[in-house]
């Protein structure tokens, strides 16, 4: 087995009353891609967040390529973010940079890489998710779908280790979630280590190597996609489930 | 055709009030807005500080700049401590009274622009500098403050505006800047009205161009809001 990317040991984390996560761990290795469910309020998002840090655990570690992370060593934080990829549900371009400054921004400014390096693998990422005409582009000038491939162009602008989706197309028109849920399976299909936390049940049985399924702030079931999406064990799962498939033919 | 030459005349002779006026206005604007900023962060960073920040916009705000100006030429000499200070050799200056008034007066306006600058900034472009490792330093280098002086620079063009035409206060703690010396001149001539024309024209002359850089300035730091 190779080395774990991300180690997310017993992380407990709570909002003034309600604790949204309860002892939750999971492991991913290299080429890994991960489907995290779960019904809204279950705490997949807040999981997600605590991997880079953006929220800081109560309890339990996070450990990224072999490195535990200590909320209190900002140093080793930033230089720990800066090898994950982290893609937003709203996007989160900066809406005073261009499409091309909003990728190179960070390749050129935290890792310091030369201007010109930066810009060519900008382009042939952009191109990559069919917006090499859009580099010059303000992002408020572009659809949703546009915008997040966009975002995920500059996750990849700075080479991550692993990428992490945060409902990415969640925000999204209906008409505009296909063209992104592309992007990203191209993604897994490249062998890209991945954690998704997503709604797109038929999405993430498809390009998912396990899937996990978080009901109230613990690992209810977790699995093969095969399992998880097809033959639950638990009971909330099924029905979880049985639900969001029957939304996602219905519509 | 006499009249034609008096008008030239007494352009040409306003014009040499231009310098002082422009550096005022730079000086201060440039002080003005370092203080700004800091008195920006203090308030959004501590809460001894944002009182003491408030207190300060308060006082500044509250209070005419022509009273500021003379509480700080005529003030400052009275107290033996401030004669025998460091700061007199400045503090004896009308330029420097002037100066230090106007930039007092402008970072208090400024500060209240720029707070509400850094409360539009949306909370995910924030978030997503984080998530790439930015230190806090870069973030409000590349982030913060590019997207907070964007949001804030509409009402700080008018802020600018008007500190061009405080500058014209100075001229009553003698200094000979536009407004200045059109009052010498009216006071040999008595002929306000074309002498306050020209100053007049001076002073549109002076803010169409200032209204022009920061047009520009807006398009570069690209589109507003998000």
């Amino acid at each position: 087995m190779s080395e774990a990317v991300i180690e997310v040991r017993a992380v407990r984390k709570r909002f003034g009353a309600h604790e949204v996560l309860r002892g939750v761990s999971l492991t991913a290795h290299q080429g890994d891609v991960v489907a995290i469910i779960g019904a809204s309020g279950s705490g997949k998002s807040t999981l997600l967040r605590c991997i880079p840090l953006l929220e800081a655990p109560d309890e339990g570690e996070i450990v990224i390529g072999g490195e535990r992370l200590d909320p209190a060593n900002r140093h080793q934080v930033e230089r720990v973010r800066a090898t994950l990829g982290f893609v937003f549900q709203s996007f989160n371009l900066w809406p005073h940079r261009t499409v091309l400054g909003n990728v190179i921004e960070a390749p050129v400014h935290v890792q310091r890489r030369p201007r010109g390096e930066c810009v060519a693998e900008a382009e042939a990422l952009l191109a990559k998710v069919g917006l090499a005409d859009k580099r010059d582009a303000w992002p408020n000038e572009l659809s949703g779908g546009q915008q997040q491939r966009a975002a995920i162009a500059r996750a990849r602008a700075m080479r991550p280790r692993a990428l992490l989706f945060d409902e990415p197309t969640s925000a999204l028109d209906p008409e505009l979630v296909g063209e992104v849920l592309r992007v990203i399976r191209a993604l897994a299909e490249e062998g890209r280590t991945m954690l998704i936390v997503t709604h797109e049940m038929s999405f993430a049985a498809d390009v998912s190597s396990r899937a996990i399924f978080l009901d109230d702030g613990v690992i209810a079931e977790e699995g093969p996609p095969g399992q998880i999406f097809r033959d639950p064990a638990t009971e909330r799962c099924r029905a979880f489930v049985r639900r969001h498939l029957e939304r996602h033919l219905g519509r | 055709m006499r009249e034609l030459d008096f008008l030239g005349a007494t352009m040409l002779q306003l014009l040499g009030g231009v310098p002082l006026t422009v550096g005022l206005t730079a000086g201060s604007v440039a002080a003005g807005a370092v203080l700004a900023l800091l008195l920006a962060l203090l308030r959004a960073n501590s809460r001894p500080g944002a009182a003491l920040v408030s207190a300060y916009v308060f006082v500044f705000r509250g209070t005419p700049l022509l009273l500021q100006i003379f509480f700080i030429y005529y003030g400052a000499g009275q107290f033996a401590f401030v004669r025998a200070s460091v700061l007199w050799p400045f503090l004896r200056e009308p330029w420097c009274c002037a100066l230090l008034a106007l930039a007092l007066n402008d970072a208090a306006y400024a500060s209240e622009i720029l707070r509400g600058g850094f409360a539009a900034v949306p909370k995910g472009a924030v978030e997503a500098g984080r998530a790439v490792g930015m230190t806090r330093l870069l973030l409000l280098r590349r982030v913060v403050l590019p997207l907070a002086i964007r949001q804030a620079l509409p009402a700080y063009g008018n802020e600018l505006i008007a500190m061009v035409k405080s500058t014209s206060l100075a001229s009553l703690v003698t200094l000979m800047e536009v407004t200045g010396i059109a009052y010498a001149i009216i006071s040999e001539t008595y002929r306000a009205i074309e002498v306050f024309l020209c100053a007049g024209a001076i002073y549109l002359v002076l803010n169409f161009a200032l209204t022009r850089a920061v047009a520009v300035l807006e398009a570069k730091l690209g589109p507003a809001g998000t």
